[in-house]
């Protein structure tokens, strides 16, 4: 793994998040990558709890906390006014949920990734508004119950493809990451760090304990399980063109589906219907990995 | 027990009367301290054959509220601060199309993401001039759950009446308190629908054409008119114009049919006012606090009284003028920094006579806090 033990972790202990708390977990191995000289732009969102009132104010680093549809404006508008200042070296990451990057804040996001601004945007997916309780948001997956996708209501639409949405963009670099493989994850941080030009963003999968119905410590299992079926295939696509797969799934979403409150209610004709969209998801992907 | 009666919060009280007062559709985003009204819906339209659809923000629920009344339904959408500010725009497109909705704002601590769990009463000027331009508008509030069930019906039927968006503006100790709800039954509080123009097909129909009295006979969009539909200052057609006499006419009748009828658009309560030498003017839950102090009060001889205001926009200037001839000191009990108490000085003889009595720490104020500030006003020291 590459994790400098002389580095101290960026994130206190003792921070609000909830125990197994995946988006907890992906800014400590984040920021263990992007290192002190980062700047983070959180807008309303779990981390905006989770980064909270002193003495539990959990980040070493700067953080800026913007308005729920500014992510990318905010961080883009620092990245300027940094370079004006000269200071090539700090790295501008907007940090924000699957409401405020596939919902309220995707126009702020296009903005930005269209005038390719040098930040690196990260989505921590916990697939619905989690910091109001469990309310739909459009990264919330197909056939899931939430608070306002309630009984019989559950979720009928797809879940948003939002990596497909970034590579059409032509960014320099989009990519998935798992909680579930901290190597593969870091990896991608520092690759993006690196690059240092242009927009970059990652697609983190962040497991939600209290939201999804599973016990805490199962917050990683999970994160596996759905890398393993193809819920969540991991993939980097450079300058939206070049696809690599990092990961091959070969499981049925079945046990992915079983182990979560959100979908118990789903019947085998049901779970057959997830199988066929994560099937024609992943053939999508092998088209575009093999061109 | 007798079903009609609840325990519940004031967001589910608002859902309860919504549904009264033929609500069919709701369009929203997650919001706290709002979000209950949402997630009760999400429940209860679909089982009535209503329809409910959670938005991608505030931006997209305004504006879908506005398509699905244009067509012909009974409308509101719900929120809280940072959502209400991004409505505004929206708003006043309903504002200028005169289209009926209702924009629930369980106010919390601002600005900005402020307090997001916490009591506040800041918006009220918002209400009032949060969208641009000269406008007419109506804010209600309320402090009791049986009054948020009637006030909510009340929004429905106004704007039903006046063709224009409608504010509730809650707050959070009334959104998330319980308490008592007795539901009337069907038929006892009156309900207003809307009002459909009798032109028929084929035949030349102004939409924009308002009766003598002022009311707007509406055609269902999309139904057997075809007409145009902008944000833009528009003729009897509802096509753009700019000839001066047609935008004098429009911006005065958009102010006027509010502004001319404050008096039947005026809510409130008063309590001991016929011989209170000290009046306060409260809203929202703030005015439990004062009319918990009153009521402890007046058994021990203070001339308080109580005058809870459920209109807030048009402000009842005159009404107030009245009410408070008499008194000799008038303490208006609000939680932001004095935004009823301004309009309150403006209504009043001698403005030098009103004072304040708030908290903007985001605590709930007190009867304890009320009293401090009275003893103050009425030379007693602190």
């Amino acid at each position: 793994m590459m994790n400098n033990p002389t580095q101290p972790d960026l994130i206190h202990p003792g921070h609000v998040a909830c125990p197994g708390c995946g988006a907890a977990i992906a800014m400590k191995l984040a920021l263990r990558v992007m290192g002190p000289k980062t700047m983070v732009v959180i807008p309303a969102c779990c981390w905006g709890v989770i980064a909270g009132p002193y003495p539990q104010s959990s980040l070493k680093v700067p953080v800026l906390q913007t308005a729920f549809a500014t992510a990318g404006a905010a961080a883009g508008g620092l990245r300027a006014a940094l370079d004006m200042r000269g200071d090539a070296e700090t790295v501008v990451m907007a940090w924000a949920g699957d409401g405020g990057t596939f919902d309220i804040g995707l126009q702020s996001l296009s903005g930005a990734v269209e005038r390719n601004d040098n930040i690196l945007y990260v989505c921590y997916d916990n697939e619905a508004y989690m910091n109001t309780g469990v309310q739909r948001s459009s990264s919330t997956p197909y056939g899931t119950r939430t608070t306002t996708t309630p009984g019989s209501g559950w979720k009928r639409s797809r879940k948003k493809n939002i990596v497909e949405i970034l590579a059409a963009h032509r960014i320099a670099y989009a990519a998935t990451a798992s909680i579930a493989f901290p190597e593969d994850m870091m990896r991608k941080f520092e690759k993006a760090r690196q690059m240092n030009r242009g927009s970059r963003f990652l697609h983190v999968y962040a497991t939600c304990p209290t939201g999804w119905g599973i016990a805490s410590d199962k917050s990683i299992h999970i994160a596996r399980l759905a890398v393993q079926c193809n819920m969540f295939p991991l993939y980097e696509v450079e300058n939206g063109m070049a696809y690599t797969l990092n990961y091959q799934g070969k499981e049925a979403v079945g046990a992915y589906l079983k182990a979560q409150r959100r979908f118990r209610h789903l019947s085998k004709d049901d779970i057959g219907h997830v199988q066929a969209m994560v099937d024609e998801d992943w053939d999508l992907l092998m088209q575009k990995v093999s061109r | 027990m007798d079903p009609n009666i609840k325990f519940i919060q004031g967001n589910e009280v608002c859902v309860e009367a919504a549904l009264y007062a033929g609500l069919n559709f709701f369009a929203g985003y997650p919001i706290t301290p709002s979000t209950e009204i949402a997630e009760h819906l999400a429940q209860k339209l679909p089982e009535q054959g209503g329809k409910f659809i959670q938005m991608e923000d505030e931006i997209a629920s305004m504006a879908a509220i506005i398509g699905a009344s244009l067509t012909g339904k009974k409308v509101m959408t719900a929120t809280s601060g940072p959502g209400f500010s991004l409505m505004q725009e929206a708003l006043g497109y309903a504002i200028m199309t005169e289209i009926p909705c209702v924009i629930v704002n369980v106010m919390r601590g601002g600005p900005s993401t402020g307090l997001p769990t916490s009591v506040g009463q800041g918006d009220v000027m918002q209400a009032r001039w949060g969208t641009h331009g000269d406008h007419g508008i109506i804010a209600l509030t309320a402090s009791n759950h049986q009054d948020v069930f009637s006030i909510t019906i009340d929004a429905f039927n106004l704007a039903e009446t006046y063709r224009t968006p409608v504010i509730l503006l809650f707050d959070e100790v009334v959104g998330h308190m319980r308490e008592k709800l007795v539901v009337p039954e069907p038929g006892e509080i009156p309900i207003v629908e809307r009002l459909r123009t009798s032109v028929k097909g084929g035949v030349d129909y102004h939409p924009y054409l308002p009766r003598e009295d002022g009311r707007l006979p509406m055609s269902d969009f999309g139904g057997v008119h075809r007409y145009n539909v902008t944000g833009l200052y528009h003729d009897m057609w509802g096509f753009p114009s700019n000839n001066p006499s047609v935008v004098q006419g429009l911006h005065r009748h958009l102010n006027d049919k509010i502004t001319n009828n404050v008096n039947q658009i005026s809510r409130y309560k008063e309590y001991y006012l016929e011989d209170a030498e000290c009046i306060l003017i409260s809203y929202g839950s703030a005015a439990r606090s004062a009319l918990h102090v009153v009521q402890e009060r007046r058994p021990r001889g203070e001339k308080l009284g109580l005058l809870e205001l459920q209109t807030l926009w048009p402000f009842p200037y005159q009404m107030i003028k009245e009410k408070c001839e008499n008194a000799k000191s008038i303490a208006v009990v609000e939680l932001n920094a004095g935004q009823v108490l301004r309009a309150v000085k403006r209504a009043v003889n001698d403005p030098e006579k009103v004072f304040l009595a708030n908290r903007i720490d985001g605590v709930f104020i007190t009867p304890v806090d009320i009293r401090n500030m009275l003893r103050f006003v009425q030379g007693r020291g602190a």
